[in-house]
């Protein structure tokens, strides 16, 4: 096995001077009726080469060379190489948490310069070294807003996005958070009067996502308005972190959850993935997750720790700010990485590409048939497209022509009809939008075809 | 120089062989603020193919008008900035990290090659299933290998970190409950464990119960039967326990609580001691998370990502979260949504994915005598480290340890010196200290995990080490104290930074001349 570097004539030595006749002697703890007297049945041993193999196949049976539309939540981007060259140092790749700061200096300056970099993007006065995700980010952030409060519901927008709801409601159910829908307007933003409405006394927090998952941007200073008379936390969620390039920042939001895997982070099916909590300062103590900060050595040198961590549960146990332990280092290392590459111009051109895109997209896509939704609202990089056809009728056939179409909303917004979310970002070419606005039209007037899913 | 006996204060009092290290430069560093000019870049956008946008037009008040203070580099400033902080890390590809309960072996490299795949990297989780089979077989198949190692009857991949595991682990266990009509009150806690079981049990809304261990730091059978009654929801187990011992009599354990109607969770933390040996689900074990950046290879990144897999028996089957993956008659693979009972979502999407990748490469390349082996090398050196340490620092629990060893400080304590200044005059001698202070029912906890990835030269120079610092202790306990010497900074001022919390650069770009490098100096 070359990952395991003994001899067996050095296991046996070793056993020798530990006094063991075998090495079944040193399992002689677990008893006989339990210990497994067969192989696993697992796949054999594989050479390094089959191993290869083995993924690059899988890698062949999924999408490989299609233009896509597809964002959602998880958005394409081009990474910088210089990304991964760096995060596959092995003294970044195969560190521990940095509880040891006289030899962990590199990873923590680097999540004090992450830490930094949030702060200036999201207009927030602390952040922290990160969360597992988007998803689970936003649930911790209306747990802290509930503990900052001392209230116990939360007014939720439905313009959030499905899955995140989804882990909100799950994290919710046993903790008494009262959890409420806000319905959206004509518009696909955030219905101001119903928020009005069902703020109460008891509303700890009101959760937004700008952009929303319509990819439309909320109007935080008037929600946040709103909110704030009546006592409440505003939470903004950002599943779109390169929209801050060219969004004005929620800075009169009281916590925001970003998801942070738009900054050089691989789509990767899903995750790993980088959430982060920011905040104003003065929920600093109710913060979950770690937090890097500055301090000196004995000799007046500057350096940072882990910092704070008397909110976290391995001090704190049961009555911890969160259970969260592993958080998402390394990911927030390639996060750093892009927004030092990018920087301040680069990360405002960056944003501005992907408005233009968009823009170009959602004009040329929603001629000849296709009718774009909340037109008139301020948008990023994402568009709803109703659709005469479903979208799964128009989307099989796409795939015909290697491109994957906006994702259907029947699953998560079927009052919306045949409505499908659509992105387009800087890695999406004027020729891919144009030949799928060439090809929606041509469908306009066809047959569907047989649906596969 | 590295085998030169080193002088102190103390004149003649005897300073320790460093072996393994010798002093090496460094690079000074200050923060990417500091280093940043108004003009430089490190980007080049392509050129863009569409009318240019006007954000302003578009976005109206939304539009941003003020732009965030990220740092302007070029691109080799930002190679350099990001090398050079790296080289103030320690790290398993520089040497032994015996991190007890962390296990910090061998993070091979194939599994990144493998993740990085263009198929795999960037498929985009809302691709069409049609287009995504290869990714539902990543997930199949890890699903199937690690259902066989556990014994277990199913498993969600879905939790990102251990953790997180817990907090689904537990939910499953209330809603179990709840279908029996009573999701019931408290939840049974060892006082050897992990902090994250308190603080799970507490998220899912139950109270925590202290199990006092006994004199072995094993789990009281009798002291169990008078806490366990048909309000207890469940056991958090961790086994072998976090002294590295194996609960032997684990099958009662399993009995006082399903005759109670409760469950046994075993916190799978140490599942590296039982790979390919033995399986929670043949010894009673209802449900369990996996780390798969401890037993399966995936890298710990500074701190993450990770991902918690959890197995559980059939009865907790119908409340998994969703989606699930399911094969259809045609052997293709979808993921099923249709789940009336789970217990909700934990994680968007379908967990950590490229860790699943990773895991999976590294099971398929031990196979079923590659794990086994993995697991008897892990405990063989952590009984080797036991043999040749047990005389120099006390053994405070004399049961057969498994793949981690807990010693404690009570020798050095009579010389006033504590768990954690040995740990980081271990620094000095070029390893990582190993965990301190914890389990909390050993005070002074030295635990030390070494897992299968040293080699015995390695082991022998962390034994020499350590056998050196004890002698240190007694004759230059001051050199042990103000420990480490080594490093590019001493022992971190932690009470100011926590009282007075420095989170963020703010200001002006210092010009502070840059520190003395401490690093090289001899001490």
């Amino acid at each position: 096995m070359r990952y395991l570097p003994k001899s067996d004539a050095e296991r046996k030595s070793m056993l020798r001077e530990i006094g063991a006749s075998s090495i079944d002697d040193l399992f002689a703890s677990i008893p006989g009726e339990y210990r497994l007297a067969r192989d696993l049945d697992i796949p054999r041993q594989m050479g390094e080469s089959e191993i290869v193999d083995f993924f690059k196949n899988a890698a062949a049976q999924n999408a490989n060379g299609y233009a896509s539309f597809l964002g959602a939540g998880a958005y394409r981007h081009y990474r910088p190489v210089v990304i991964d060259a760096l995060v596959q140092r092995g003294e970044f790749l195969t560190s521990y948490t940095p509880y040891q700061p006289e030899i962990t200096q590199g990873t923590l300056q680097a999540i004090f310069e992450f830490q930094t970099m949030i702060c200036e993007l999201t207009g927030m006065e602390i952040a922290n070294a990160s969360m597992y995700d988007g998803s689970t980010g936003a649930a911790e952030a209306v747990m802290m807003a509930v503990r900052v409060t001392g209230r116990s519901s939360a007014l939720v927008a439905k313009t959030v996005h499905p899955e995140y709801r989804e882990v909100l409601a799950t994290y919710a159910q046993h903790q008494n958070i009262d959890k409420q829908v806000l319905s959206y307007g004509e518009d696909g933003r955030v219905d101001l009067k119903a928020l009005d409405a069902n703020l109460t006394d008891q509303t700890a927090c009101v959760l937004v996502q700008s952009p929303n998952f319509f990819g439309v941007v909320e109007d935080i200073p008037a929600i946040a308005e709103i909110a704030h008379k009546k006592g409440a936390l505003l939470i903004v969620s950002i599943a779109e972190a390169i929209s801050l390039g060219a969004v004005r920042p929620p800075r009169e939001a009281d916590i925001v959850s970003m998801e942070a895997q738009s900054f050089g982070v691989a789509l990767s099916y899903g995750g790993p993935y980088c959430g982060v909590i920011a905040a104003k300062e003065k929920y600093l103590r109710q913060m979950p997750g770690r937090l890097a900060g500055q301090t000196v050595d004995k000799d007046g040198t500057r350096g940072f720790v882990l910092t704070l961590s008397t909110r976290e549960q391995h001090i704190r146990r049961e009555k911890a700010t969160s259970n969260i332990c592993t958080n998402q280092a390394l990911v927030a290392l390639m996060a750093t990485i892009f927004m030092s590459v990018y920087g301040k111009e680069g990360i405002r051109e960056l944003a501005l590409q992907n408005l233009a895109k968009a823009q170009y997209a959602s004009q040329a896509l929603s001629q000849n048939g296709a009718k774009l939704l909340f037109a008139a609202s301020p948008r990023f990089h994402e568009f709803v497209l109703v659709t005469d056809e479903p979208a799964d009728a128009i989307n099989a056939r796409l795939l015909d022509d290697k491109i994957i179409g906006g994702l259907s909303l029947q699953r998560f917004y079927p009052e919306l009809g045949n409505a499908s979310l659509w992105c387009a970002t800087e890695l999406t070419t004027r020729e891919q939008i144009d030949q799928t606005a060439k090809l929606l039209a041509g469908s306009h007037s066809t047959q569907p075809t047989l649906v596969h899913a | 120089m590295a085998t030169t006996p080193e002088t102190t204060e103390q004149g003649s009092a005897f300073t320790g062989n460093r072996q393994k290290v010798a002093a090496h430069l460094t690079q000074n560093e200050p923060l990417l603020f500091e280093k940043s000019s108004p003009g430089k870049r490190g980007y080049r956008l392509p050129l863009l193919d569409v009318p240019a946008a006007d954000a302003a037009k578009l976005l109206g008040d939304a539009a941003r008008t003020e732009a965030p203070e990220l740092p302007e580099l070029s691109e080799i400033e930002i190679i350099r900035h990001f090398t050079r902080l790296s080289t103030w890390n320690y790290a398993i590809d520089l040497g032994m990290y015996p991190l007890g309960s962390c296990t910090m072996k061998y993070n091979p490299r194939v599994n990144e090659f493998v993740s990085r795949l263009e198929g795999i990297a960037e498929a985009h989780p809302y691709q069409p299933e049609s287009l995504s089979q290869g990714a539902l077989q990543v997930l199949h198949t890890l699903e199937k290998a690690l259902i066989e190692i556990t014994g277990m009857d199913t498993i969600t991949l879905q939790p990102a970190a251990g953790a997180h595991g817990e907090f689904t682990g537990i939910l499953l266990t209330r809603a179990y409950h709840e279908s029996k009509g009573n999701p019931r009150r408290k939840v049974l806690i060892p006082d050897s464990a992990h902090g994250t079981n308190p603080a799970t049990a507490a998220v899912c809304g139950y109270q925590v119960e202290n199990l006092r261990s006994n004199q072995h730091g094993m789990v009281d059978i009798d002291q169990l039967a008078k806490q366990v009654d048909d309000q207890t929801a469940a056991l958090m187990l961790t086994n072998p326990s976090t002294i590295g011992v194996f609960e032997a009599e684990i099958h009662k354990i399993a009995d006082v609580l399903h005759s109670k109607g409760a469950l046994l969770y075993m916190d799978g933390a140490n599942m590296n001691a039982l790979c390919g040996k033995t399986r929670p689900g043949d010894f009673g074990v209802d449900v369990m998370h996996l780390n798969l950046h401890k037993t399966f290879s995936t890298p710990h990144g500074g701190g993450g990502p990770g991902s918690g897999p959890v197995a559980c028996k059939k009865i907790l089957e119908p409340f998994l979260p969703t989606p699930v993956v399911r094969e259809n008659v045609d052997g293709t693979l979808r993921l099923d949504y249709d789940r009336p009972h789970s217990v909700g979502r934990v994680r968007m999407f379908y967990g950590n994915f490229g860790m699943f990748v990773r895991a999976l490469a590294y099971i398929l390349a031990n196979g079923p005598d590659g794990l086994r082996q993995t697991t008897e090398d892990a405990v063989l050196n952590a009984n080797y480290i036991r043999k040749k340490l047990e005389g120099y620092y006390e053994l405070p629990y004399k049961t057969p340890s498994m793949h981690e060893v807990v010693f404690s400080d009570k020798k050095q304590q009579a010389r006033g010196i504590k768990t954690g200044d040995i740990a980081k005059r271990l620094i000095d001698y070029g390893f990582h200290p190993y965990t301190v202070s914890f389990p909390l029912i050993v005070p002074g906890a030295l635990m030390i995990e070494p897992t299968e990835s040293e080699s015995k030269e390695e082991l022998d120079l962390f034994i020499d080490a350590m056998q050196q610092i004890a002698r240190e202790v007694e004759e230059n306990p001051l050199l042990v104290l103000q420990a480490p010497h080594a490093t590019r900074v001493k022992r971190m001022d932690e009470t100011t930074a926590a009282r007075k919390p420095i989170l963020r650069w703010k200001g002006a770009p210092s010009r502070e001349p840059l520190t003395v490098d401490t690093a090289a100096k001899e001490w």
